[in-house]
């Protein structure tokens, strides 16, 4: 649905994305892991044409979106939905009037009609009788299911999540994870995720690539990905004390105990 | 599409070669801001519809209703200046009874529609710049921009038209007031009469006068609009990037507002 064919992307003489090639599959959860600065978002950004490839295309459904043309650009953006990192909220509008500007500005919706869908959409991200707050009186988990609701209100069909979890508590995170998994399941959407959160990438990805120098060092699903013999898999993997075995073996060990005591 | 790749240049070589660099980016902004200006007004013939007419109607007030209370006082102040300093030399004469053509011919031509242009620019535009410029700051343009909502049509056009009918609306008042402040200060303490002023002033200002001043007003208008939306759709580097964002287009608002202001003035009455 989505194929990077041989993207390269500089910023000066720093090569971010190294020829990148891969394809997420239609009704899939693709997380991309990987090290601060590694191209993790600059990948996502790729995909939406916020930003071109020196060096290559990317193809959504056949359509080359990195050298369309303005019109095919504005018609491919709106099969996608994109939470961004900072939720991306406009602060001078009530959250109801957030969520509901994409059907505002892009539909002949009746006001009634958009009312409603905007209260159904934050039902479905679990916000309720937030319609008239400002977004700078929510939390950020819920600054986040906020962007979320504006994301899938007019029911895209790939949905790109830059951050999902970060800055958020364990449960709120957990959450954002369920709602994600939900709209997969649910509503067969296409995700893209990108993440430092490994237990988040675990749980909702169908599959699972860490991007390493600007390429993809493992690609494979989370059963085989925490089974990588790469060593910088593991390292990221052991640095969330995420384990081949399982999840937190590290507080067992002797310097921890140590820390601890 | 307004959300830039980053930018990176190699050092450059000598002096030169900066020069030059300069020379093409700014060039190349300018060009920017002109292509912006130009899908701004195309985008006129959506003020009126359902989806913006609520903030065409908010920038209204923000420009005009929020910015009078500053442009009260120094257009009423410069009023008062003018006719003290003009009524102080003329009296050497005996010629005081003149102060009325001296302010509002001054009030119409030049000082009413550059003070009120430069109010405008340090408050609204600055405003301008900071907004957007965080707008870009925190993604909300690149987020606009996603869901195919044309940010020149959702937040420069308002804009826009706001400026475009206040600066002219401000200018007018500001004159007035400049006129009555003048009025004040000739009759208390110059001993004028109120019936001399007014037909002094009446007298010599010509419709001309009027029409020009209005006319620098709306120009003034859209430079504003147009710098201080261009520097903050230009913000890069976060914070920093959005204090110079500000202080750039306050600067360049001001020198462009001196220079059209000349060249008008050049055109009209040589």
């Amino acid at each position: 649905m989505i194929k990077f064919e041989h993207v390269t992307k500089y910023f000066g003489e720093r090569r971010v994305l190294d020829d990148l090639d891969f394809e997420v599959q239609r009704g899939e959860t693709f997380v991309i892991v990987g090290f601060s600065g590694a191209g993790k978002s600059v990948s996502l950004k790729h995909m939406i044409r916020l930003l071109t490839p020196d060096q290559g295309a990317v193809w959504v459904d056949g359509e080359d979106i990195s050298h369309a043309g303005q019109r095919d650009l504005v018609r491919l953006r709106e099969r996608f939905g994109v939470l961004f990192q900072s939720a991306a909220l406009l602060e001078w509008l009530t959250v109801g009037e957030n969520v509901a500007l994409p059907l505002r500005e892009k539909t002949d919706l009746d006001d009634a009609e958009i009312h409603r869908r905007v209260e159904e959409t934050l039902n479905m991200v679990n916000l309720n009788d937030i319609y008239l707050a400002h977004p700078s009186d929510l939390s950020g988990g819920m600054r986040k299911r906020v962007g979320l609701a504006r994301a899938i209100i007019t029911n895209p069909e790939i949905i790109l999540y830059d951050e999902p979890t970060s800055g958020l508590d364990p449960v709120t995170s957990r959450t954002i994870d369920d709602l994600i998994d939900r709209l997969r399941r649910e509503l067969k959407v296409t995700g893209v995720v990108v993440t430092h959160d490994l237990f988040s990438a675990l749980a909702i990805g169908t599959r699972i690539a860490m991007i390493h120098q600007g390429h993809f060092i493992e690609l494979s699903t989370p059963a085989d990905f925490i089974k990588s013999r790469h060593q910088v898999v593991q390292d990221f993997l052991e640095a969330q004390y995420i384990t081949k075995k399982g999840a937190w073996e590290a507080p067992r060990n002797e310097t921890h105990q140590q820390s601890i005591t | 599409m307004l959300t830039r790749e980053p930018e990176f240049y190699p050092p450059a070589i000598n002096w030169l070669g900066l020069l030059g660099r300069d020379i093409w980016m700014t060039c190349r902004n300018a060009g920017r801001a002109l292509l912006m200006l130009w899908e701004g007004l195309l985008d006129l013939r959506f003020m009126l519809g359902n989806r913006a007419r609520p903030e065409v109607v908010y920038q209204l007030y923000v420009t005009g209703i929020k910015s009078i209370g500053v442009i009260s006082v120094v257009a009423m102040f410069t009023g008062m200046i003018l006719a003290l300093q003009t009524g102080l030399e003329l009296r050497k004469f005996g010629q005081e009874v003149n102060i009325g053509a001296a302010v509002m011919v001054s009030m119409l031509r030049e000082m009413g529609p550059f003070m009120t242009a430069l109010i405008l620019a340090a408050s609204v535009g600055s405003a301008m710049a900071a907004e957007l410029g965080t707008m870009v700051v925190s993604e909300e343009i690149a987020a606009l921009e996603v869901m195919s909502i044309r940010p020149v049509r959702f937040l420069v056009m308002p804009r826009l038209v706001a400026m475009m009918v206040m600066t002219p609306l401000m200018t007018f008042y500001a004159c007035m007031l400049g006129v009555i402040g003048g009025a004040l200060v000739g009759t208390t303490q110059l001993g004028v009469s109120l019936q001399a002023y007014i037909d002094n002033a009446t007298r010599f200002a010509e419709n001309k006068d009027l029409y020009v001043g209005l006319f620098k007003a709306f120009v003034f208008g859209i430079i504003v609009t147009t710098v201080s939306c261009h520097q903050g759709f230009s913000t890069t580097e976060g914070a920093v990037g959005v204090g110079r964002a500000t202080r750039r287009s306050v600067i360049i608002s001001f020198l462009s507002i001196l220079i059209v202001g000349y060249v008008i003035t050049r055109l009209f009455y040589v």
